[in-house]
């Protein structure tokens, strides 16, 4: 007669046996992940853009036997009317003109509106932008220019452009001073100083709110060589349109994050807005010339966010308002929200392959702030 | 009087037309208004107005999780006002690959399945969350991750041996009582009735309470409260009606309906139980299953009692048993495999009601044998058997509750 405590052994034994099983299949499946890479990297296996790379271990960290840590589908870029790899290298220079005292006067024009955009594959949000963009245009002007910002508010509720630079308090885009309704035009007026990598952002209230929306962006001043003599060739490969910038290859990255059914946590996390987008399209990176990345915090509700480069390490300008570095050959940095810095490194040394680089912290990363630098030797 | 006679006759006969023709109009008025009303509402869309730029209502329920080696499935329903699409899943926070079968969007009322590959960890924790279009979330908790039962003989066989001493084997042990009960008197027997009336009692409310708990578990398009209520008032009425076709029961038919109560309250627990363990919220111990048998031993008795003057056959005791006892094991079965909160919460409820109808059945039987009628419920044997079993089941849930 069957009694019920071998039954309940029988039973015990074999919950042992599937836990060792599936330990085994972990091992295994360990095992089996360099074969599985080949194929296990979703929306990245029409063109693979890189060749005959075997071995490095982060092509597929995403894919395994268990499936892959990914979005499913792909971004309408085109609906959106931004692309995320065109964005990283897109500078608003705005129109140039002269004041009567010689001095350069710049003027860009950002629109406030409404519009919903795609920040995950099928996942529509209600932003708030600059532009029609999240996040919005990357401005870039030299130290010591006139910035004249022309801002109009076409969207639904008050919204201001907050600069963080040196201004007087009446261009301080706060309630009071540049918070403009539905309908108004507001003009930002002040010099462009000191010169960094710098923020901008509605500072209407509620504040989170219409910062999570998507109401921010990079605004970057680049220092002048002539009033930086002694580093001046540094301050020149730092000036956008010189020779010596041209050797470099910049990126514009807004750190960022949606909270898709405002519970005040973020679902979506990303570099420039979409999920998972540098992961699907890597980002082309020549091995033999420097790279600097403009970075920015905008993550609203976590306190810190940070970036992690897998393979390398570089030096980092908090701010970027110095031309020698506050940290020297660094892995990781954190920010929290409206810090910001550049950092510089270089592949020279690398072999060309796919090297990620992430927020370190897991959470963000595996809710889509994950991407990849496809790094290659010069095509011919 | 000739000439009369025909003119009534004459008269009638239009008026019986008139008369039906006029109801068919009055039938066929309101269900014009009605396809009026809903042509003009589609067609003019008056309500517009009304429309404030809300999002869509959307909802969703989970119905089923099955986890296999390295693979979570789970079974959505959906009861949003407009059709939901479900755009990106997240597991235990991360974005994960998944598919969904069939791919469409979700209607009302549609159900899918969501695939995943996923390598989760056994006896822990891990948490679905389905993001949809327009951003919303559903989370689902999977509270213990242990792998479904899946349909094969060893699985039957086990739970067929757990729904069997859950089930089967205390009825058994219960009518085995049955020569031992048989010379008692009077008072033994209102006392063997009452303590029936209470158990039976006991598990009406018990099998109503979880079925209103798995109800509110259940996609709201089934509104499992009311369903519940129905379902329960449906089958007291109807086992009431077909248990007085021959009178009042008494004897071996009223020794079967309590059995089929029984099995009905059986069935629903079985199916909770086979949920629970497939889930992997409930952990099997000796003490729970023996907890169960001693809780249901009494149910044993309570068939008895009814038919202790009419010394029926032995293959009767067995199919009683297996009438009350029975249905564990399909509960468990079904639960372990097929498992959705409204199906159990229906068979509950059914089980409830028909439990109600045994109350009434007994409780008429126990008035008739006594032959004093209503007085003989506040005599004393009748208060203390009811009191007692009432007692003993809720003592012996202590065992079983977890």
């Amino acid at each position: 007669m069957f009694e019920i405590s071998d039954w309940l052994r029988t039973r015990l034994s074999r919950r042992m046996v599937l836990g060792a099983g599936l330990a085994a299949a972990g091992g295994s499946a360990v095992a089996a992940v360099g074969s599985a890479q080949e194929v296990a990297q979703p929306g990245y296996a029409g063109g693979k853009p890189h060749q005959g790379i075997a071995g490095s271990s982060h092509q597929s960290s995403h894919g395994s036997s268990h499936g892959a840590m990914m979005t499913v589908g792909d971004v309408d870029e085109a609906r959106n009317g931004f692309d995320t790899l065109k964005m990283l290298t897109e500078w608003d220079t705005g129109t140039v003109s002269r004041l009567p005292d010689g001095r350069v006067l710049r003027t860009f024009k950002i629109d406030a509106i409404d519009k919903e955009i795609e920040i995950a594959p099928g996942v529509m949000f209600p932003a708030w932008t600059y532009n029609g963009r999240v996040p919005g245009p990357a401005l870039r002007a030299t130290e010591g220019e006139r910035l004249r910002i022309v801002f109009r508010n076409f969207g639904s509720h008050p919204h201001s452009i907050h600069f963080h630079g040196i201004h007087s308090a009446r261009m301080d885009g706060v309630p009071g001073a540049g918070v403009i309704d539905p309908g108004e035009e507001f003009v930002y007026e002040f010099d462009a100083k000191p010169f960094g990598c710098h923020f901008y952002h509605c500072h209407a209230l509620p504040l989170k709110r219409h910062i999570h929306k998507g109401l921010y962006g990079l605004f970057v001043v680049d220092p002048d060589p002539e009033r930086r003599p002694d580093q001046a060739h540094v301050a020149r490969s730092r000036l956008l349109g010189t020779p010596e910038n041209d050797e470099w290859q910049e990126f514009a990255m807004v750190m960022n994050a949606f909270d898709t059914n405002f519970d005040d946590e973020n679902e979506v996390y990303a570099v420039n807005t979409v999920a998972h987008t540098y992961m699907k399209r890597p980002i082309p990176v020549r091995r033999d010339r420097p790279v600097r990345i403009y970075l920015v915090n905008a993550v609203e509700f976590d306190p810190i966010n940070s970036f992690h480069l897998h393979g390398n390490f570089f030096d980092y300008y908090d701010h970027g308002t110095n031309l020698t570095p506050t940290l020297r050959t660094v892995d990781t940095i954190t920010q929290c929200q409206a810090q910001r810095g550049i950092l510089e490194f270089s592949f020279n040394e690398h072999e060309p392959g796919l090297y990620m680089f992430h927020a370190h912290q897991s959470e963000f990363a595996e809710l889509g702030w994950m991407s990849f630098f496809d790094v290659k030797d010069a095509v011919a | 009087m000739n000439e009369t006679r025909p003119v009534p006759k004459a008269g009638s006969v239009p008026v019986e037309q008139v008369g039906s023709r006029a109801a068919l109009i009055w039938l066929l008025l309101p269900l014009a208004v009605l396809v009026l009303a809903v042509a003009w509402l589609v067609t003019a869309n008056p309500l517009s107005r009304f429309d404030n730029g809300a999002p869509p209502i959307e909802n969703l329920t989970f119905e089923r999780t099955i986890l296999s080696e390295g693979r979570v499935d789970l079974l959505v329903r959906a009861g949003g006002s407009e059709p939901m699409t479900i755009a990106q899943v997240q597991v235990d926070g991360a974005y994960w690959q998944f598919v969904q079968e069939p791919a469409a969007p979700l209607r009302r009322g549609d159900t899918a399945w969501i695939r995943l590959s996923y390598p989760w960890v056994l006896g822990e924790a891990h948490a679905v969350q389905i993001v949809t279009n327009t951003g919303a979330t559903f989370v689902h908790e999977i509270a213990v991750a242990v792998p479904t039962p899946v349909a094969n003989v060893a699985t039957f066989w086990s739970q067929m041996l757990l729904g069997a001493f859950v089930g089967i084997v205390p009825v058994a042990i219960g009518l085995m009582f049955y020569p031992a009960l048989r010379g008692i008197g009077r008072g033994g027997m209102n006392f063997l009735l009452a303590m029936t009336v209470g158990l039976l009692v006991f598990l009406m409310i018990d099998a109503g309470g979880e079925a209103f708990e798995l109800a509110g578990e259940a996609a709201a398009i089934f509104q499992g409260r009311v369903m519940v209520v129905l379902a329960a008032c449906a089958a007291f009425l109807m086992l009431m009606a077909a248990g007085r076709r021959g009178g009042t029961p008494s004897g071996l038919t009223l020794a079967t309906l309590i059995a089929l109560g029984i099995g009905l309250h059986n069935l629903g627990e079985g199916l909770a139980i086979g949920a629970a363990f497939a889930s992997g919220a409930a952990g099997l111990g000796t003490f729970l299953v023996l907890g169960f048998t001693i809780h249901n031993i009494t149910e044993g008795i309570g068939i008895a009692a009814p038919i202790l003057k009419v010394r029926p056959a032995l293959w009767v005791f067995a199919a009683l048993a297996l009438l009350a006892g029975g249905p564990a094991v399909l509960g468990l079965w079904i639960g372990s495999l097929a498992y959705a909160p409204q199906w159990s919460a229906l068979a509950l409820a059914i089980g409830a009601g028909a439990i109600l109808q045994v109350v009434v059945e007994v409780t008429s039987y126990l008035m008739k044998a006594d032959g004093r009628g209503v007085v003989a419920l506040s005599s004393w044997p009748v208060l203390s058997g009811l009191a007692f079993g009432v007692a003993f089941m809720y003592a012996t849930a202590m065992l079983v509750k977890i």
